[in-house]
């Protein structure tokens, strides 16, 4: 059973459709990549997958269960499914620790006590260790990322989101962010990631799906789509981006 | 360089700024003095200024009457500080109150768009005499008969009218990112605003709750028609006592020294709010 399926999803905002007929399954343990150009709907389908948005039509699977049902409570389900954002989204008025801490301590009802020696191994895994007291406005664009990868961690989620989390790094900063992911997909972390590093998706995709006005145009390992891809939207894509 | 021995260093355009900077401060400082010379000079000249000055600027009035007018402004400065903090929750609870999502609670949201309709579209001073003189003619006993009570109560209800929509604003003002990333790790709706929305929001209208302050500290005169003898009262007393108007010219000035230092602070948070932002 596929971790993670969707099944003829489609989405729009205002009698725009943004995602149509879009089915897709990640497996446990897969890197899924969604590559395509801005507005293409890479980043709504993964709010979708997150619950952050309502789907008009379709279903969601997770584990088997439909989790896109519109009477379901979406909170247990967003627990279980992490996604980071583009722009970080840390929370400006509490220290990075305190970032991370907030939402085990207010759902898992965990105490600071209990949970201070996991997140600080957190933060060690991923070079921030001496961050842990900083305000997000006291962090570089590449720590505040890694920030927001811990505080999605923290949850214990089964499936992490990633929105295009590098797009608004300087290119220095890309790097230290693009080795987290790596080390999580290391770890058996099932992953789907929306993505303009085209260069990371070639060497850690087990999946790359390509994405063109909301539909899924052609899907395969990364050697197939980078190197032969068939469809002539992918080419043309392709070729304008590695270019 | 040009100037040469003049700049000892400065480049041409830091010694254009240093002369322009120089230059504005000349005609700053002399039209400043030719508009209080001329005020000064002139005023005295109109034919009805010796009586004015008798009656408004008496400095023997002034020094008689400073003292108690000081120790009745403590009673503003009490009230005031009883007013303010039950303010600061009650506008709270209203502006969380419009904000609820909950269609079990939609009596809540009402409740609190028609409260802030009413006492924002109300004068105050209507409402102090209402409440003031209205609540107190149910025969309560003491101490709940009380002016005090009911006059702080007026100036609560209506104060929080406005704080209520000051904390709303800032409440919209936060991006739906920062609710998209709360709901996103799996915190409720309440905690979201609890430990999110609110703690950023209610930091970003400060320097708007300020002014609210520095206008409440005002409005506290108003109670003065319902019954307790503080300073604007107090200064009634003399003004009748001594057939001056001197007083409410020493209430002035005792108003103008707190309000005009919490403005600057006030104005001085903005700044630094301002500039924090860019």
């Amino acid at each position: 059973m596929a971790r993670l399926e969707l099944r003829n999803v489609a989405k729009g905002f205002g009698g725009v459709p943004v995602c149509r007929d879009i089915s897709l399954t990640v497996e446990s343990g897969d890197m899924v990549c969604l590559i395509g150009a801005s507005g293409s709907g890479k980043s709504t389908l993964l709010r979708c997958m997150n619950l952050l948005e309502p789907i008009d039509d379709g279903a969601i699977y997770l584990d088997g269960q439909d989790i896109s049902e519109p009477e379901l409570d979406p909170q247990p389900i967003r627990r279980r499914i992490g996604i980071v954002f583009q722009s970080f989204n840390l929370f400006p008025h509490m220290s990075a620790a305190e970032n991370v801490m907030l939402a085990p301590r207010r759902v898992h009802h965990r105490d600071r006590a209990s949970l201070l020696p996991e997140i600080q191994a957190l933060f060690d895994r991923f070079g921030l260790a001496d961050r842990m007291q900083h305000y997000p406005d006291q962090l570089s664009g590449g720590q505040q990322q890694r920030v927001a990868i811990i505080r999605a961690l923290a949850m214990q989620p089964e499936i992490m989101l990633f929105d295009e989390i590098t797009s608004a790094l300087d290119p220095q900063l890309v790097g230290e962010v693009l080795d987290v992911l790596r080390q999580l997909k290391s770890q058996g972390m099932t992953m789907v990631l929306a993505t303009h590093e085209m260069g990371f998706a070639r060497e850690a995709a087990d999946k790359v799906c390509f994405l063109h006005q909301g539909v899924i145009v052609e899907e395969g390992p990364p050697e197939q789509i980078f190197d032969a891809p068939e469809a002539p939207e992918t080419r043309a894509f392709l070729q304008a981006v590695v270019k | 360089m040009a100037n040469s021995g003049v700049g000892g260093g400065l480049t041409r355009r830091q010694l254009f700024e240093r002369r322009a900077r120089r230059r504005a401060l000349i005609i700053a400082s002399t039209s400043s003095l030719a508009v209080v010379l001329a005020i000064v000079l002139l005023v005295p000249l109109a034919p009805g200024w010796e009586a004015v000055k008798n009656s408004f600027f008496n400095g023997e009035v002034f020094l008689r009457t400073f003292p108690t007018l000081l120790r009745a402004f403590l009673l503003d400065m009490l009230i005031f500080a009883w007013c303010a903090p039950l303010i600061a929750i009650w506008a709270l609870v209203i502006a969380i109150c419009r904000d609820v999502q909950s269609p079990a609670l939609y009596p809540l949201r009402i409740f609190a768009t028609i409260y802030t309709d009413v006492f924002r579209g109300v004068p105050v001073i209507l409402v102090v005499y209402l409440i003031g003189f209205g609540v107190p003619g149910l025969g309560l006993p003491r101490p709940w008969n009380s002016p005090y009570i009911w006059g702080s109560l007026a100036l609560i209800l209506t104060y929080s009218a406005y704080v209520a929509e000051i904390y709303r604003s800032g409440i919209e003002s936060i991006h739906a990112s920062q609710r998209a990333a709360a709901h996103s790790l799996g915190l409720s709706g309440a905690d979201v605003m609890r430990f999110v929305i609110l703690p950023q929001a209610v930091r970003r209208v400060v320097p708007a709750n300020m002014n609210m302050l520095i206008a409440l500290q005002k409005d506290v005169a108003l109670l003065s028609f319902i019954g307790p003898v503080e300073i604007f009262r107090q200064a009634g007393v003399y003004k009748s006592l001594l057939a001056n108007f001197t007083p409410y010219v020493v209430a002035a000035v005792i108003f103008l020294a707190i309000t005009v230092p919490a403005t600057r602070f006030a104005d001085a948070l903005l700044a630094r709010q301002n500039r924090a932002r860019s």
